[in-house]
């Protein structure tokens, strides 16, 4: 279970993305922010990223900033280091800010518990969504409930998201031992 | 006819790391191409349970399957761990999931 819940707070970060700048939730204040727990190695992420980019170049126009953050290990898991997530962003044309949690304070701050996990937060920073990006990340025209993009359109149209919460679904977040 | 006759017994193994959903969806497509396809087969499941077991049994993600100990879509690493397992589908997407295509495809290779 994530430690924030719909109608928490969002709690504040200051993060080194791929494009070598430092990004703060802060600096997003008054817009529509999805925090996705990311990360290069799992396939769960690999199989919605190109998803998660179509959603930021839909959305932008509303407002919506997507910010991906990898909390993993890179000791055991090497595909998640530095490098490697300058790597994919670039050769996935990331759209958004990919930003390296190197000491996982972010992820046991949220509790996020895998990737790709999102936290969908109003103009007043408060959480309005939480869990999955869709129904089926083995195929995207498979899909039947767009749970990210419905909380999205929700938002802007000021209601609620018709789902507010559901299991994220992909690998575990590799914590680091001891 | 389009019958497909298949008379040896194929040895499958199911290896699995609980923490990756996609094992019971995995599973459920090996099954039912069997069913189609007719194939007398006898697998095996395995929970992989520690790092260790997963460089013992050469487990490079959950699922993994072998056929008559040929993985049906070779790894190109040899980092074996407790992972969740990336399958390069036929239309050059990524997925947690072999296609059933790439089942079938593994099932009539021979052994």
């Amino acid at each position: 279970m994530a430690n924030l819940k719909i109608g928490d707070r969002a709690i504040d970060f200051t993060l080194t993305g791929t494009d070598g700048m430092q990004h703060s939730l802060k600096d997003y204040g008054g817009k529509y922010v999805v925090v996705i727990f990311s990360c290069n190695h799992c396939p769960y992420v690999r199989a919605w990223e190109e998803r998660m980019v179509a959603i930021q170049t839909d959305y932008a126009g509303k407002g919506v900033h997507l910010i991906a953050i990898n909390s993993n290990d890179a000791e055991q898991y090497p595909e998640d280091n530095f490098e490697n997530m300058k790597t994919r962003a670039k050769e996935k044309h990331f759209n958004f800010p990919y930003l390296r949690d190197e000491d996982q304070k972010v992820a046991k701050l949220y509790g996020a518990q895998r990737t790709p996990e999102v936290f969908v937060f109003d103009r007043e920073s408060i959480l309005r969504y939480h869990g999955a990006i869709d129904d089926n990340y083995d195929d995207p025209n498979a899909v039947k409930r767009h749970y990210l993009r419905n909380a999205l359109d929700a938002l802007a149209d000021g209601t609620k998201a018709p789902i507010l919460d559901t299991q994220p679904v992909g690998c575990t977040i590799k914590w680091k031992s001891g | 006819m389009g019958v497909h006759l298949e008379t040896r017994k194929r040895r499958i193994k199911f290896l699995y790391w609980e923490e990756c959903q996609s094992h019971d969806e995995a599973l459920s497509r090996l099954r039912k191409v069997l069913a189609e396809d007719r194939i007398d087969a006898e697998i095996e499941i395995i929970c992989v349970q520690s790092d260790e077991e997963a460089k013992r049994l050469h487990f490079a993600g959950s699922p993994t399957i072998l056929v008559d100990g040929t993985d049906i879509q070779p790894p190109t690493t040899t980092h074996y761990a407790m992972t969740c397992r990336a399958y390069h589908l036929e239309d050059g997407r990524i997925s947690p999931l072999p296609s059933e295509a790439m089942i079938r495809t593994a099932l009539k290779r021979e052994s």
